[in-house]
């Protein structure tokens, strides 16, 4: 299952206590790849590949990055454009600001808030919905426009920079799905509990950048 | 749009899935993860397994299974049975379970809801909830696998729960579970109405029409099925058709690893 193009790529899941890795690592596993994961910021360095996962609140998530030194080398890593992928909250946490439980200073290495869903629909948004593509890229590629992916949040990204903003799923608003700028990618859903398409997403992100 | 969820439950006993189960393309049909990874393969939405093993005393048989689970389906699934506290619910988060469910535990003991809360998130913490609508129309929460009633109502509860931090309500009625007959509409209606967080359904499922009506009449946002898939006779996929031809958005993708790839 291993693929030779995969297999030699430095990818570093980050461990920063938030739980759940193994679906991650896993997936990942299963497009080819050998994960390693770390949560030291020296690991940052030799990187090919750098995927923050995350569930959670906001606020744990910065204080549990900050106790382990890992947020100006996350900083650093994306401002020289090496290829980082961030999942759920770990697409939150790379935001300026959260609402989640008060403000919360964030990543600030996307710009705008994390907002709370806006009332009238079941919170959080859990479960399957579609995701609706507002460019094509090679993130998504083999992926039809309308595919399902597998969400769970209650707060959202309000990106100061609409053109960041690749995928949305209709949730009350146009919940922001996916976003891209440069090697940095990010999804609000879940691609490792997404099926054979959340796979796809992993499998298209390495070999993107494994080329490169 | 999001869509509305089919979850499929299995019962597992000392690690082996109870109620019969005969499933001609499995090599062993009492393997929950086998069974698991053939019902992502038929475009399940979402797992739940109940581990309904007697004694808890040793949870390494549940640890292996979730763990092997999460090596071989990629869609998200819950665990629940005999967790009362919250390093019994890291032990199964950290195998690779996306939720836990808790019933009695929370009966006996609420604030075990905001402890698995406060340290996972709510998104982890489902309430299980077995109720009963009695000859005078309450709606009584039962616990101890639906033996024991408490004299608390069923809507009060469910409003409890979500304070306390439940990101999700699997709600099963006593009155129609087992019977294959259709959910209880009124029970569902009453407590999905009266929360902000997602309610699943669960009790009574024995064709595509029950879930419709659970969704379109009882406002559920999930609907929970065991036995009605594990002979085959209703296709996943063929109840999906049906559901999404009665105007329910339903997510019709099937998982199948090898070809994406």
């Amino acid at each position: 299952m291993s693929d030779p193009l995969l297999a030699d790529l430095d990818v570093i899941i980050l461990d920063y206590g938030a739980g759940n890795l193994r679906s991650v690592v896993r997936a990942v596993e299963r497009v080819g790849a050998r994960p390693e994961v770390a949560s030291e910021p020296a690991a940052l360095d030799e990187a090919d590949v750098v995927i923050l996962p995350g569930v959670g609140a906001a606020a744990d998530t910065m204080r549990n990055l900050r106790e382990r030194a890992l947020v100006e080398p996350i900083r650093e890593y994306i401002a020289a454009d090496r290829p980082f992928l961030g999942v759920c909250m770990g697409l939150q946490a790379l935001m300026t600001v959260s609402e989640e439980g008060g403000e919360h200073a964030c990543l600030d290495v996307l710009q705008g808030r994390v907002v709370r869903l806006p009332a009238g629909r079941k919170i959080p948004h859990m479960g399957w919905n579609q995701v609706a593509l507002r460019r094509r890229t090679p993130l998504f590629e083999g992926i039809p426009d309308g595919s399902h992916f597998y969400f769970v949040h209650s707060y959202y990204c309000d990106m100061a920079e609409p053109a960041e903003v690749v995928a949305v799923a209709e949730y009350g608003t146009d919940v922001t799905a996916a976003v891209e700028r440069g090697r940095l990618a990010a999804t609000q859903f879940h691609p490792e509990k997404s099926g054979a398409y959340g796979l796809r997403i992993y499998g298209n992100f390495l070999r993107e950048h494994a080329c490169a | 749009m999001l869509t509305k969820r089919i979850i499929g439950c299995f019962d597992v006993d000392n690690g082996r899935v109870v109620k019969g189960i005969s499933f001609v393309e499995l090599r062993d049909a009492g393997d929950p993860v086998e069974l698991a990874t053939l019902y992502d393969h038929e475009g399940i939405d979402e797992l739940v397994f109940l581990d309904i093993t007697a004694s808890h005393e040793d949870r390494n048989t549940v640890v292996d299974m979730v763990r092997r689970t999460a090596d071989r389906v990629f869609i998200p699934f819950t665990v629940g049975g005999g967790l009362r506290s919250d390093d019994d619910m890291m032990l199964m988060l950290e195998s690779g379970a996306d939720k836990i469910t808790i019933n009695t535990a929370a009966v006996e003991r609420p604030a075990l809801i905001s402890e698995g809360a406060q340290r996972f998130g709510s998104q982890c913490i489902v309430v299980a909830i077995d109720a009963r609508t009695e000859s005078d129309g309450s709606m009584q929460v039962y616990t101890h696998g639906g033996r024991r009633p408490t004299g608390i109502d069923a809507v009060e509860w469910a409003r409890e729960v979500v304070e306390r931090g439940a990101g999700e309500i699997m709600l099963t009625s006593m009155n129609t579970d087992g019977h294959q007959d259709g959910y209880d509409i009124p029970l569902t209606r009453a407590v999905s109405d009266a929360v902000g967080v997602p309610v699943i359904a669960s009790g009574g499922a024995g064709n595509a029409q029950h879930m419709i009506d659970a969704i379109a009449e009882g406002n559920a946002d999930a609907v929970l099925a065991a036995s009605i898939f594990h002979f085959g006779t209703h296709p996943i996929m063929d109840v999906k058709r049906q559901m999404r031809a009665a105007g329910i958005p339903m997510r019709m993708e099937q998982a199948d690893y090898d070809d994406v790839l």
